[in-house]
């Protein structure tokens, strides 16, 4: 082949020829784009569609604030309260363990383990992250539960505690590693302010560092949270299904497990009233999604 | 995870003694407690995914042996094999990245080299992130109205499901792979007369490579591991296939849904042998996605 042939290969087609694979090639990744909205219109209207009819028959007080939970009762009921008040509070106290904890690990990642530590300290975050749900709940189920019922002399060890603590353990990881991506943002320049001005090394960590990557800890947070009330399988393992009102030491059932455990068996109303559970849960996310998506405007890219 | 930060806090707060600032004795009993917190955070952490590890290994490793990994559970001898479990994950990996992989991608390369900001552009973000942000029980409750009224318990089903479920984890990576390119080999391309597709055939795409593939390693993980996404979608199937194509329709539990099935019936020693093998493919994963990353580096 002369240099003057290889140098047309890019030509080879014509001009014509050219701009026609340009836009076809312009309208596939176009559509790829348009793949995400595509999906996100087609699960919300999905949700609302069937989580919808339930709620009308229902009625939405008797459904969010009934507090008993009886769909196949002779006179069935379709309260969720015990439901949602369990995945807020479950979230929540999984949060109150695992942020400290996270954050302090994010730190001690970044500015105090020896260096040769590293590559350990951060394959063990991500073996953490990569764990299925089942196995923690399988874990949490064999190992945690029966510890827990010995410690605090129950009969069973299926509670909201234990349901707790696993959720801590598995949004640990994003914590951890949104800090530590967020913490190493914060400008050289604050770090030798801070220590210029007489800081110690603590104290400018602390009311330096974490301070300045504050919006960042919170996405974390956020997605934590997200991780957390979404959370299904480990949940259902070791939270004993019973749809109580919460108690710390009794058995509960999260939203997210309340569709689980009955939906091969429901029908009719009560199915409905599964989907409609779905739609409160979707809710919940997507009420988290936006609260994250005004964090994330706020910080400077 | 690279960790690159101020290098004169590591040094200074790590081993070596605290300069005598004036401030300094002050501040001590704050410092020590919040270092001696976040060192017990940090062993915490380390201790939890070691121990973890240690206990799913110890506990499980037994109850794999060879019968265990090469036959399907027999009701009648009493064994309980997953080898339809191994094919079904493994035709639920292939599949979904089969979809999600191209249309990813093609979504990463939309907003990084066609589309200009916008309301269009920020839209799509928006709904990544909301994907991102869907837990798998309600992607399980989509395909189950969405896709199983087509095809009903089928890997087919769980397919679609989980092609959506992945699909911001694909275009995310890919478009952090897209933004290491140079700008000046667009240029340069451009400058040369190169059309877009040739630049992103001939150049980009060659150049994300690594990113591409990382980005599909990251999304078996995730297929590997979900289970609430697909109960209600795959089903609880157990059977061999009886044809390479046939069997995509037909109902079949990857080895998460084996574990949560058994564990209901309280066949510890079985799910702690699952637990162990998914546990040694997160590990593997893992240690890829890092031999990647410093491949990466080591290219640039």
């Amino acid at each position: 082949m002369s240099p003057v042939q290889e140098k047309t290969s890019i030509t080879r087609k014509g001009p014509g020829a050219r701009q026609l694979v340009e836009k076809i090639m312009n309208m596939i990744f176009l559509i790829c784009g348009l793949a995400s909205i595509l999906f996100v219109v087609a699960i919300t209207l999905y949700m609302l569609i069937s989580g919808l009819p339930a709620i009308r028959e229902v009625g939405l007080w008797n459904f969010l604030a009934g507090t008993v939970w009886a769909p196949t009762a002779s006179d069935p009921s379709y309260g969720i309260l015990p439901m949602i008040l369990a995945s807020v509070i479950g979230t929540l106290g999984a949060s109150a363990i695992g942020v400290p904890v996270g954050v302090l690990t994010a730190v001690f990642i970044c500015y105090m383990a020896p260096r040769r530590l590293l590559p350990f300290l951060t394959a063990t975050v991500e073996l953490l992250a990569g764990i299925p749900s089942v196995v923690f709940g399988l874990v949490g189920m064999i190992l945690l539960s029966p510890m827990i019922a010995r410690i605090f002399d129950l009969s069973s060890g299926a509670t909201l505690l234990t349901a707790i603590l696993v959720l801590a353990v598995m949004i640990l990881p994003t914590i951890v590693s949104v800090t530590i991506t967020s913490l190493r943002a914060v400008p050289e320049e604050y770090v030798h302010g801070s220590l210029a001005l007489g800081g110690t090394e603590t104290t400018t960590i602390f009311k330096m560092n974490i301070p300045a990557a504050k919006s960042g800890i919170v996405t974390g947070i956020v997605l934590g949270i997200g991780r957390a009330i979404g959370e299904t399988m480990a949940i259902i393992m070791v939270s004993g299904n019973v749809p109580n009102m919460p108690n710390l030491f009794g058995s509960v059932r999260f939203l997210t497990t309340g569709i689980v455990s009955e939906m091969n068996y429901a029908s009719g109303t009560h199915r409905e009233a599964l989907f409609s559970i779905g739609l409160v849960l979707f809710i919940f996310i997507f009420l988290i999604n936006l609260t994250l998506n005004r964090i994330l405007k706020k910080q400077p890219q | 995870m690279t960790i690159n930060q101020s290098a004169v806090l590591r040094e200074r707060a790590g081993g070596r003694q605290a300069p005598s600032s004036l401030l300094t004795t002050r501040f001590r009993l704050f410092d020590l407690t919040m270092r001696g917190l976040s060192l017990l955070a940090g062993s915490l952490t380390a201790f939890l995914a070691v121990g973890l590890l240690g206990y799913l290994l110890v506990r499980g490793l037994p109850a794999i042996d060879w019968t265990f990994l090469s036959t399907s559970p027999s009701a009648l001898n009493k064994t309980y094999g997953i080898l339809p479990n191994i094919i079904n994950t493994v035709y639920m990996i292939v599949l979904t990245l089969l979809i999600s992989a191209p249309l990813g991608v093609g979504a990463a390369i939309y907003l990084n080299e066609y589309a200009r900001r916008g309301p269009l552009v920020q839209a799509i973000e928006f709904t990544t992130e909301t994907l991102a942000g869907i837990p798998s029980i309600i992607y399980g409750l989509f395909g189950y109205i969405c896709f199983g009224s087509i095809f009903s318990y089928s890997i087919l089903t769980g397919t679609f499901t989980l092609s959506i479920m992945v699909l911001p984890t694909i275009i995310r990576t890919t478009q952090e792979a897209l933004r290491a390119v140079p700008t000046g080999y667009r240029e340069g391309a451009a400058g040369l007369g190169a059309t877009k597709w040739h630049l992103i055939r001939t150049i980009l795409l060659p150049c994300c490579k690594n990113g591409i593939i990382t980005a599909c390693i990251l999304s078996v993980g995730r297929i590997a591991g979900e289970s609430a996404a697909l109960i209600f979608t795959a089903g609880i199937g157990t059977s061999l296939p009886r044809g390479i194509l046939r069997h995509t329709l037909s109902s079949g539990a990857t080895l998460t849904v084996q574990l949560y099935q058994y564990a209901d019936r309280g066949l510890n020693d079985i799910c702690f042998g699952i637990a162990a093998i998914l546990v040694l493919l997160v590990l593997a994963l893992n240690l890829s996605t890092r031999l990647l990353a410093g491949r990466t580096r080591r290219e640039d």
